[in-house]
C-alpha cells in the first residue's frame, strides 16, 4: 500500500483549479492558430484573435480566462494500492477546490441547492468520478466546466433502428441549437451506448483527451472526422457572428449497451476549455 | 447625439442613450462603448420584476441605459474588477421587454434573443449589443470604475455600476428587425445539419 495524505491532495486541487483558470492548455492555443489558418470570415478571424489575445492576457495578468469560471468536475483514477489517509477523499478535493477559488480570485458560481440558490461563496462542492484502477497512483483529471455551454448538453435515447445516422444527427442538431449561446468554437464531448448515466458521464470524460489527437479507435476517429465536417458546415462561426470554425473538436467515448436501447449524451464545452491534470 | 463614427468605421457610443442614437445604430454596426453602464444577470432581474410588476421604484433609474448581463470574477488587490465578459442573454429574456417599456435603452450580452425581446426592441426603440463570451481578460481592461449600487448580499450577481471607456461590442439585434447571427451564419452555411 502507498500511503498518499489528503494535504497532498487538497494542494494539487488547489493548483489545478487556479492554473486551469488562468491558462489554457497548449492544446487549445494549438487550435486558436489553425483556425485562423483556415477561417474565411473576417469577424470570425476578428473574435479568435482576440481570444488569443485573452488567453495570453489571462496567462500572464493571473486573471480568469473567462468570468465564468466554471463547475469543477473531477475524475479521479484511484490505484487499488493507494491508501488515502489523514481524512476523506472527497473532502480533500472540495478543500483544494475552496482554497483555489479563494485564493485565486476566481468567481464563486455555486449555489447550496438548485431550490433556494444561495451560492456557497467558495465554489465548493465539485462533481466527483472515481474510478478505481490497478496500480499505486492517484490521477486527478480536473475540468473548470462553463455554466452557458453546459446548459445546451443534451441527451436523447435513441432507438438502435435509428442507428448511426440516427447519432450522427443527433450530435449535428446539438451543435445547431447550442449556437451563439455556448460560446463557440465548441468541443462536444460524446458517449454513446451504456445507459442514461453511463453515456452522460462518457460525454464528459470524452472532453479529457487532448484537443486534436486522433481517437484511438480508428472507425470512431473517422466518424469524428466526419461530425467535425459537418458542424463547421453550418456556418455558425467563432461567437455565432457567421464562419468556417463552429467546432475545435468532437470526441466520442462509447460503451457496450442493452438491445433496446442507444444512448447518446453530448456534453457541450465552450472554447474557455480549462482541463488540466496531476498524478500523485 | 452620442452615436458618433470613428475614422476607423467603428461608431462611438456614448451613454446615456436617446431613441435617435438607437435608431442609428444597425445589426452588425461595430461599437465602443463609454460612459456608465450598469451590471445584471439572473439573481438581480429576478428581484427587479416584482419591483416593476408592482409599479415601485427600481434601485437604479433604467431610462437611456444599458444594462451588461455579466457578473464578474472578483478584482485582485489593486484592480478595478476581475474578468467581466457577457452570459447568455436568452435567460433574461423574461425580463427584458418590461425594462425595454420602462425607458431600458440597452442590453450587452451573447446568444440568441426570444421573438418578444426582438419585438420589444422594435416598439421601445433598443438595442442588443454583444461582447465576445469569454474575452472576460481583455474586456476587463476597459472598465474604469465598478461599484456596487444593490443587492450586495448576490455578490457576483450585484447591480454594479461600471464606468467603461471605449468597451468593444457589436449590434447582434437593432431596432428595425436586422439580427447579425442572421446576416453572418447565411453566408457561410453550406450545409442545414
Amino acid at each position: 500500500m502507498r500511503e498518499v495524505h489528503v494535504s497532498a491532495i487538497a494542494d494539487a486541487v488547489k493548483k489545478l483549479c487556479m492554473d486551469a483558470n488562468w491558462s489554457l492548455e497548449p492544446d487549445m492555443l494549438r487550435a486558436f492558430d489553425r483556425a485562423l489558418g483556415t477561417e474565411r470570415s473576417a469577424a470570425g478571424k476578428q473574435v479568435l484573435t482576440i481570444l488569443k489575445q485573452n488567453a495570453e492576457m489571462a496567462r500572464t495578468r493571473r486573471i480568469p480566462y473567462c468570468q465564468d469560471t466554471g463547475m469543477v468536475i473531477c475524475f479521479v483514477e484511484l490505484g487499488q494500492d493507494v491508501h488515502v489517509t489523514g481524512g476523506a477523499l472527497y473532502d480533500a478535493i472540495n478543500e483544494g477546490v475552496r482554497h483555489g477559488y479563494q485564493e485565486g480570485y476566481l468567481r464563486a458560481s455555486i449555489v447550496r441547492s438548485p431550490f433556494d440558490r444561495v451560492n456557497t461563496g467558495d465554489n465548493t462542492p465539485a462533481v466527483i468520478h472515481v474510478d478505481v484502477v490497478p496500480g499505486a497512483t492517484l490521477k486527478i483529471m480536473l475540468m473548470a466546466k462553463g455554466g452557458g455551454c453546459e446548459n445546451r448538453s443534451k441527451y436523447t435515447m435513441l432507438t438502435p433502428a435509428a442507428g448511426l445516422p440516427g447519432v450522427k444527427d443527433f450530435v449535428v442538431e446539438c451543435v445547431k441549437t447550442a449556437g451563439p449561446d455556448a460560446c463557440p468554437p465548441l468541443i462536444l464531448g460524446v458517449g454513446v451506448g451504456g445507459t442514461f448515466e453511463k453515456a452522460a458521464i462518457l460525454s464528459k470524460k470524452a472532453l479529457f483527451r487532448e484537443l486534436g489527437s486522433p481517437n484511438p479507435d480508428s472507425t470512431l476517429d473517422a466518424l469524428e472526422r466526419e461530425l467535425l465536417a459537418r458542424a463547421n458546415r453550418l456556418g455558425i462561426g467563432p461567437q455565432g457572428y457567421g464562419g468556417d470554425t463552429t467546432s475545435f473538436g468532437i470526441h466520442i467515448l462509447s460503451y457496450p449497451c442493452h438491445i433496446t436501447s442507444l444512448p447518446v449524451a453530448v456534453t457541450i464545452e465552450c472554447h474557455a476549455h480549462r482541463h488540466k491534470e496531476v498524478t500523485l | 447625439m452620442s452615436v458618433s463614427t470613428g475614422a476607423d468605421g467603428i461608431k462611438d457610443v456614448v451613454t446615456p442613450l436617446s431613441d435617435a442614437d438607437v435608431t442609428s445604430l444597425k445589426a452588425g454596426d461595430r461599437v465602443r462603448i463609454s460612459g456608465v453602464i450598469y451590471t445584471a444577470r439572473d439573481a438581480a432581474h429576478g428581484r427587479l420584476l416584482p419591483l416593476i410588476e408592482k409599479g415601485e421604484p427600481l434601485p437604479i433609474d433604467v431610462k437611456g441605459q444599458i444594462i451588461y448581463y455579466t457578473g464578474p470574477s472578483p478584482a485582485r488587490p489593486g484592480s478595478v474588477i476581475g474578468s467581466v465578459g457577457p452570459t447568455t442573454a436568452s435567460r433574461m429574456d423574461k425580463f427584458t421587454p418590461a425594462l425595454l417599456a420602462l425607458g431600458l435603452k440597452g442590453t450587452i450580452g451573447k446568444g440568441y434573443r426570444g421573438q418578444p425581446v426582438k419585438e420589444a426592441l422594435r416598439q421601445h426603440t433598443g438595442v442588443y449589443f454583444g461582447a465576445i463570451g469569454g474575452a472576460g481578460a481583455v474586456l476587463s481592461e476597459f472598465v474604469k470604475s465598478a461599484t456596487v449600487v444593490a443587492y450586495e448580499d448576490l455578490g457576483t450577481e450585484a447591480i454594479r455600476r461600471l464606468e467603461v471607456d471605449g468597451f468593444p461590442a457589436i449590434v447582434l439585434y437593432d431596432c428595425h428587425g436586422g439580427d447579425l447571427y442572421q446576416d453572418g451564419q447565411k453566408v457561410y452555411a453550406r450545409e442545414d445539419g
